[in-house]
């Protein structure tokens, strides 16, 4: 067994009360030079990545809402406003639906992210949260393993999304290294969302959080240039669009599925140092959830 | 229609729009969703004036009617919900062990929807003087705009209640809310038909009763009186009004049994 199924079985054990369970995770079987694996940060990491896969692949109410907006999404932008293509000044060399699937692509990697932040409130709401700050032994591995699932989360979606792009037919001009750049940019963006909703979730503890977790993201994903390039964007949105992160990632995706690069190097930045401020933020909140008991 | 059961749907009414307009959580989506969207997509989207054949110079007076379903969107998701909601806390059972009679149960919450629906509705239309849409129709057109939210947004709930009744569970009726957002996205809400060039998407927004919905409103504030548009509209209303009231008796029956 390895470590993160020896962690998870604890995890289990400490927060199973039934009689008979398997009883409490000190009573773990380790050796006295071995350390536990709940008491490392990878361990506990895996525990709750392990759990969280888990249950995000048995329930389909998670799961497929989680694949079908996207779709959705890409169905509606790329089927329905294929007509964009022609508007005099467009120039997109590897057509419409290549330009709205890297919005889609970015759209669902901060969802999954986002989600994930849900899962995390749910927990505290059924008490399962507060059981597992108990149990583990660096809780620092609580938001780490919350983290992979995101990660995981992330990788199915984008994959499907991809699947269903290809079979519609989408181009895509720009080689393997520019595609890695994708999604990589795009698994970026998956910890840029988690860190934000991870940091309100410990924070509220409540799923009635879940607008104040979506409702930033979504603006500022929206009042990005999602339906033309930004030089096709007139009046207010022009000036916001032009000063927003979400732009540099659209940039920057589109330039690597179609292979003219275009503000990759900046969105890489932004997106790091914005997961650098949001690990800040999450660690904080993974405090305030501890003072709070 | 008897006096009492005059005063019963009144008194039912009565508590719907009340419950609605106290809740300020209730309240917010309905006024605030369709705006920021509006605001947003009518700026992002300002380059499909462009396309040749595109009926307008001004996409948000295009964009706005998709505000009105998306009104009648959040009507069905409250209505539902206040009524799964009663259901759960046993409201529904002991009025329905009162002398009430049981066509009043359900009027009187879709007549506080109705009424609810045309005050929502002259909010867009207030709303659309703001951002600076343009209704072609004139005053008349915008009697008829709130007469037509009204009764979108009494068919959409009705719809609402057959999932409330059926399920009797708040979270189960909002999680139909992503269901119904479909039709949205699937419709001619952000180019007219004409302009939908992908094939399999003309064909299901053709197919789609939600776009000639949006198309009754949008002719109003673009073509004035369009005949044609307004039939289609009020028709699709009508037609998923009579659907969605057979469906509530159905489930209604369903219930009282169990009850």
């Amino acid at each position: 067994m390895g470590n993160a199924h020896k962690a998870a079985a604890n995890v289990n054990a400490a927060t199973d009360t039934t009689p008979g369970a398997g009883g409490s995770p000190l009573s773990s079987p380790t050796t006295p030079h071995e350390q536990p694996p709940r008491s490392t940060i990878w361990g506990v990491a895996g525990a709750i990545a392990w759990r969280g896969v888990h249950t995000y692949v048995r329930r389909p109410e998670l799961s497929i809402p989680s694949l079908v907006f996207p779709l959705i999404f890409l169905a509606s932008f790329a089927g329905g406003l294929s007509a964009l293509g022609s508007v005099p000044g467009f120039d997109f060399p590897a057509g419409y639906t290549a330009f709205q699937f890297v919005f889609v692509l970015l759209q669902a990697s901060m969802f999954s992210g986002l989600f994930t932040g849900f899962t995390i409130a749910f927990d505290f709401e059924s008490g399962f949260a507060r059981r597992l700050m108990l149990a583990a032994g660096n809780r620092r591995g609580v938001a780490l393993g919350y983290a992979l699932v995101a990660l995981t989360r992330a990788t199915i979606t984008l994959t499907v999304v991809t699947g269903v792009a290809l079979l519609a037919g989408m181009q895509i001009t720009g080689d393997g290294v520019d595609m890695f750049g994708l999604y990589g940019l795009a698994a970026l963006l998956v910890l840029v969302g988690f860190g934000w909703a991870a940091g309100v979730a410990f924070r509220f503890r409540t799923i009635q959080a879940g607008p104040l977790m979506q409702t930033p993201v979504f603006l500022i994903l929206f009042l990005a240039p999602v339906f033309v390039p930004l030089p096709l964007l007139r009046g207010w949105i022009h000036a916001v669009a032009s000063v927003n992160p979400a732009t540099a990632f659209l940039d920057s995706g589109r330039g690597l599925i179609s292979g003219v690069h275009n503000h990759t190097a900046l969105a890489y930045v932004c997106a790091v140092a914005l997961i650098c401020v949001f690990t800040l933020w999450t660690l904080r909140g993974l405090r305030a959830a501890e003072r709070a008991g | 229609m008897s006096p009492s059961l005059i005063t019963q749907v009144g008194a039912l009414a009565q508590r719907s729009v009340l419950k609605t307009l106290r809740q300020p959580f209730q309240m917010f989506p309905i006024i605030f969703f369709p705006a920021i969207l509006l605001i947003i997509n009518a700026s992002g989207l300002h380059a499909a004036t462009l396309l040749p054949g595109f009926p307008t110079h001004s996409y948000v007076s295009f964009a706005i009617a998709v505000a009105f379903i998306q009104g009648a969107m959040f009507s069905l998701i409250n209505t539902g919900t206040n009524l799964a909601e009663d259901i759960e806390t046993g409201f529904f059972n002991r009025l329905a062990l009162t002398p009430l009679r049981r066509v009043s149960l359900i009027a009187g919450l879709l007549v506080g929807v109705a009424a609810l629906g045309a005050m929502q509705s002259a909010v867009y239309i207030l709303l659309g003087v703001v951002v600076g849409a343009h209704l072609d129709a004139g005053l008349g057109g915008a009697l008829v705009v709130i007469v037509l939210g009204s009764l979108t947004a009494l068919a959409f709930s009705s719809f609402g209640c057959v999932a409330a009744l059926r399920t009797g569970s708040s979270e189960a009726v909002q999680g139909l809310f992503p269901l119904f957002f479909v039709f949205i996205f699937l419709s001619s809400s952000n180019l007219p038909r004409s302009l939908l060039k992908t094939p399999w998407f003309h064909t299901v927004a053709t197919w789609n009763p939600i776009s000639y919905l949006i198309e009754g409103f949008r002719s109003l504030y673009i073509f004035g009186w369009d005949k044609t548009a307004l039939l289609r509209g009020f028709g699709v209303a009508i037609g998923l009004l009579v659907l969605g009231l057979l469906a509530v008796q159905w489930a209604m029956r369903t219930r009282l049994q169990r009850t």
